[in-house]
């Protein structure tokens, strides 16, 4: 009964580190699934005296991922019946050309001043409109939300770290008279911390097994997923493969590294 | 003779300048059986912890099975530890594996086989008058129970030497007779030699043996 409790200290607090990396990789899935969002309906519009192919407007700045012409045809349309044809073609020769052009990533507040400055150095171009200043409100309050996530789950993983850390103190000073017993009949440290990083190990796939069931019923329940259809995005919060492999090492790598340092410590107060 | 322990001037002490054992010169031949008596507090538990490498020389020489035991390093420690039998005088007995596991012990760091220790471990506790026992665990077992588990775990792996401490401290008169019948078999049979720590030396003994004493940190020879 006493071991069993234990375990499950040991494996929550373990489970408590996994859930806040998950989190944290959530989150960060979230964002970037947003940014590729906003990616794909942001553009900026560039206005100029001068025709400029695609392939012109990418050699101008690696952010430029494609650009497209937009028709001016449908506006003169329109004013035909209020001008003469002549007038017409004069105006059509005169009107400057318009761009719109789209990024191949969601852009920083800075990186969009920066290209801004870059295109107006090209002395065809009248006029760039990047719309900096609504993308601005939208992209700092997603990076402050990412920050606050960020900190919160570094701060939860590094506390459970130290309570893991006392939890195997408990269990070095239950363990520590086997161990010294075996000490005396000439058995190597790892053998006699076998039980321990056995208990270790096991701990761990527990831990993972019960995150992986946590998050397959989140992922079940779509609870998530009703949330992010509202902003427009899908993500996949858990990956079965990827998040629980590298749940699994880094449960693994918490319990063998934490077991590792009470182990030598062991060994100095021989 | 082989000589399995050779002190030279050995000092030994807990603290700097106390002295337990002091400029102690002796040696121990290999297959001899051997008593050490002394009156309790006398140092007997410290120079039987000093062959088996749990506590250093402070001062001197000490060899043990060639082996220099001072400052020996640790994996030299543990091979010599493998060869060694020791009968502690508070047991030592591991309190959450069943007996048969305790007396299984140092052939599980040996690295024995299952049937070949199961075997050898239900022989050994034949011997100990243990059999029935074999299940439980040693909280559920009398003193004089406990002390011959100890013994027939100091047996198992066939060490070269065994050391007992006070293994008959406390006992009933069935369980000394049994460590007693062990102790002198193993060293007629196996040769192996033995070295016990005791406050009398038994009557029923018949192997011919060695005697030392132990007074004011001095070892001197009796017999
Ligand atoms: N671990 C220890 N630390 C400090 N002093 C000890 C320790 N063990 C024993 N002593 C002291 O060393 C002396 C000899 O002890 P011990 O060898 O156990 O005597 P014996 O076995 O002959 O009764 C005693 O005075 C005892 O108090
Ligand atoms: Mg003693």
């Amino acid at each position: 009964m006493k071991s069993l409790k234990n375990h499950l200290s040991l494996i929550v607090a373990l489970f408590t580190v996994l859930f806040a990396v998950q989190i944290y990789v959530a989150v960060d899935r979230t964002i970037a699934a947003y940014e590729t969002h906003l990616k794909n309906d942001y553009s900026i519009i560039v206005v100029s005296n001068k025709a400029f192919t695609p392939v012109e407007f990418k050699a101008m700045d690696t952010l430029i991922d494609r650009s497209e012409a937009i028709a001016t045809d449908q506006v003169l349309d329109r004013l035909q019946g209020e001008m003469t044809k002549k007038n017409l073609d004069l105006l059509k020769l005169t009107l400057p050309k318009f761009y719109r052009l789209y990024l191949n990533r969601f852009p920083t507040p800075s990186e969009i001043q920066n290209l801004q400055k870059r295109l107006q150095k090209n002395p065809a171009i009248v006029r760039v409109e990047g719309y900096a200043q609504t993308h601005d409100t939208v992209y700092k309050l997603m990076l402050l939300f990412k920050d606050v996530v960020q900190v919160f789950s570094i701060a939860i993983a590094a506390v459970t770290s130290l309570l893991i850390l006392k939890e195997m103190r408990l269990w070095q000073f239950q363990h520590s008279e086997r161990m010294s017993i075996m000490a005396l009949f000439g058995a190597p440290v790892w053998l006699r911390s076998a039980v321990l990083f056995r208990l270790a190990i096991v701990d761990a796939i527990i831990a993972t097994g019960i995150l992986c069931l946590t998050f397959f019923i989140i992922a079940e329940y779509g609870w998530m997923d009703i949330l992010l259809q509202t902003v427009g995005i899908k993500i996949e919060l858990f990956n079965f493969i990827d998040d629980s492999l590298r749940s699994l090492l880094i449960a693994l790598g918490v319990s063998i590294v934490l077991t590792l340092t009470i182990v030598i410590g062991n060994e100095e107060e021989e | 003779m082989d000589k399995v322990i050779i002190a030279e001037n050995l000092s030994l002490s807990y603290k700097e300048f106390e002295s337990i054992i002091s400029k102690a010169n002796f040696s121990i031949d290999a297959g001899s059986f051997v008593f050490i008596t002394g009156a309790s507090g006398s140092g007997k538990s410290t120079l039987l912890k000093s062959f088996y490498g749990a506590i250093a020389p402070r001062a001197g020489q000490l060899m043990v099975g060639g082996v220099k035991m001072n400052k020996i390093s640790t994996s030299k420690l543990n091979f010599l530890r493998r060869h060694i039998g020791v009968v502690f005088q508070d047991y030592k007995l591991i309190k959450e594996w069943t007996i048969e596991k305790n007396v299984m012990l140092p052939l599980i760091i040996s690295g024995y086989t299952k049937d070949v220790s199961g075997s050898q471990v239900q022989k050994l506790l034949g011997h100990v008058k243990l059999i029935h026992q074999a299940g439980k665990y040693p909280p559920e077992l009398s003193g004089g129970e406990q002390q011959r588990v100890a013994m027939a775990r100091a047996l198992a792996h066939n060490p070269i030497l065994i050391l007992a401490d006070e293994p008959t401290g406390n006992l009933d008169e069935y369980s000394s007779q049994v460590i007693w019948n062990l102790l002198e078999g193993a060293n007629t049979q196996l040769k192996t030699t033995i070295i016990v720590v005791t406050h009398h030396i038994p009557s029923e003994i018949t192997v011919p043996y060695k005697h030392y004493h132990i007074e004011l940190g001095n070892i001197h020879e009796v017999s």
